[in-house]
């Protein structure tokens, strides 16, 4: 592991214990050389030039795409749409294939368990169309959805079901497979959107098998830059569906009284795209590959078994989700009694432990639970067994400070 | 206690935490009010009832962190008994020290807020700091609007 954490210039810098993975990850070297090797060597806009830096900007951008592609098991690279974040590829659905498809009446499925991006857009677009919102609720006793209440959430009413692969706050897998073969079985009328924000970082993803209609990820929470996430959409599905956004790069020809679209995926790339970040989320998954999900989730699953098994032996320590930590990825959520969460990420900063605090942009699952918020430690590969100690060791101090 | 504790996590904001003074509600108040912060979720309710001119009983309900809890504990008990314009100028001197390092000093009967000032080295957590004041400051400038006698009820949300 050592090894490993030498590739990261802010985690050899030492200043910082930084368990906050599941906010945004630290970037390896490579992902940080390939955003200057683009700027410095062959700055130069795709899909236009004529010139040699441009020919070589597209097919580093285009090469990223496949990357992607492979990356999640995707059949065809028409598939995969850059966009700047996970949460825009939600809105993406939620307007170019919700606006189309979802009318007055119809039913959208949620989680309680679900990030407000995935809640939010769904919620415009039902106010949009007066369409009618359900929610799978969260049971705390098991740290999962109940989704034994599927059969009576969905319906032939049910337009789209949309979930998230990896929760956020507590770290809980959703067993996507099965879930997603019971859902074409109950709703076969309905799409299904995976969100994989917190999933694809963290355990193979492969939508060819899943039969998904949707993913959507985010880079940054995969060793990539800020700026550039995906939108992952199957074929057939793209081709139904109109653009999102209108502009440069999109059309194929543009007359005075209307356009023809470009082809797929470009058809949903309006404007200059973010190609700098896209070409260095290549080099992040080529750091990825070069270890394999396996690895990095079994040493998450060693981290998290050891953080449980530390923090649930502290006096005053309550966490949140999952019993067992091979349920859950990388993420404790915990509560020190007495304490508000802002307090404990306040006095955890200052024994140098870097953690979120607060809802987590889950606001219905913390009124679940009953809680304000959670403090939150997420770990990914850099991470060590010591930094977990040292996380463990401050939480006495910090509660002495509330005595 | 290190350095740390004592300039954000003083004896007397732990206190106040854990002991908030005029902590409950009004009963039939003349103003009604919660604030919220929706960055960490605090929540806070504050009912007073009027005399005249004059803030007769003030209690509070804090929900929050501990330097929101103590803010506002530190805050009504200051503040009861006190005239409209009396508080008024209060609420302009703490925000006068807290949000732009005002110089004046703190009269004796604000001087547990003193405390507080540790909290300027943590721009995050300022917001924590002057929630209840905030509140109450949007409250007392309603009332004003309506007029004495009629009642003030309304959700404050801290950076709206």
């Amino acid at each position: 592991m050592d090894d490993i954490r030498r590739d990261f210039p802010l985690i050899t810098q030492g200043k910082v214990v930084y368990l906050d993975n599941a906010a945004t990850t630290q970037k390896p070297r490579a992902v940080i050389d390939a955003l200057v090797e683009y700027y410095e060597n062959y700055n130069a806009n795709v899909h236009r030039g004529v010139y040699e830096i441009s020919e070589k900007a597209t097919d580093a951008y285009e090469a990223a795409r496949k990357k992607i592609a492979d990356f999640i098991g995707a059949k065809e690279t028409a598939s995969i749409i850059f966009t700047r974040n996970a949460t825009e590829a939600v809105n993406l659905a939620a307007y170019a294939w919700g606006d189309a498809n979802v009318n007055e009446g119809d039913e959208i499925l949620l989680t309680e368990m679900e990030h407000h991006s995935n809640i939010v857009p769904w919620q415009l677009l039902a106010q949009r169309k007066k369409a009618v919102i359900r929610f799978v609720p969260y049971a705390p006793e098991t740290g999962k959805p109940k989704w034994e209440d599927l059969p009576s959430l969905s319906s032939s009413k049910t337009r789209l079901i949309a979930f998230t692969h990896v929760s956020n706050s507590l770290g809980t897998i959703n067993p996507v497979p099965e879930l997603i073969a019971q859902i074409r079985r109950l709703a076969p009328g309905a799409k299904i959107l995976i969100d994989g924000a917190q999933g694809v970082p963290h355990l193979p993803v492969n939508v060819a098998a899943w039969d998904c209609d949707f993913l959507v990820f985010s880079a940054h929470k995969m060793l990539g830059p800020t700026g550039i996430g995906v939108f992952y959409a199957k074929k057939d599905v793209l081709e139904g569906m109109g653009p999102f956004l209108g502009g440069g790069d999109m059309i194929k020809e543009v007359r005075l009284d209307g356009a023809k679209w470009n082809d797929l995926p470009w058809k949903f790339e309006a404007g200059t795209p973010n190609i700098a970040d896209a070409i260095a989320f290549g080099a992040a998954l080529d750091y990825l590959n070069a270890i394999g999900l396996k690895a990095i989730h079994e040493h998450e699953v060693a981290l998290t078994t050891h953080a449980l098994q530390r923090l649930r032996a502290i006096e005053g320590v309550t966490c949140y989700g999952t019993k067992t930590a091979p349920e859950r990825c990388g993420v404790v959520s915990f509560n020190l009694k007495g304490m508000h969460p802002h307090d404990t990420g306040t006095l955890l900063a200052r024994e140098g432990v870097a953690v979120r605090v607060g809802h987590h942009c889950n606001m219905p699952l913390m009124r679940r639970l009953g809680i304000m918020g959670t403090t939150r430690a997420s770990f990914y590969l850099y991470n060590t067994i010591e930094e977990i100690d040292a996380l463990a060791a401050a939480i006495p101090k910090i509660q002495k400070v509330f005595m | 206690m290190g350095a740390f504790e004592e300039d954000l996590y003083r004896d007397v904001i732990l206190d106040h935490f854990k002991n908030p003074r005029n902590k409950g509600v009004v009963n039939s108040p003349d103003i009604e009010l919660t604030g919220a912060n929706p960055f960490c979720g605090d929540e806070i309710q504050i009912t007073a009832k009027l005399a005249g001119e004059k803030i007769q009983d003030l209690r509070i309900n804090p929900n929050g962190c501990a330097i929101s809890q103590a803010s506002a504990s530190m805050m009504a008990e200051a503040l009861e008994g006190q005239s409209i314009n009396e508080i008024k100028s209060r609420i302009q001197l703490f925000r006068n020290k807290m949000l732009s390092n005002g110089t004046d000093s703190w009269p004796e009967a604000m001087e547990d807020m003193e405390s507080l000032e540790g909290v300027k080295k943590y721009p995050v957590r300022v917001k924590c700091a002057v929630l209840a004041w905030n509140t109450l400051s949007e409250g007392l400038a309603e009332y004003a609007i309506k007029g004495a006698g009629n009642k003030v009820a309304l959700r404050h949300v801290e950076g709206e």
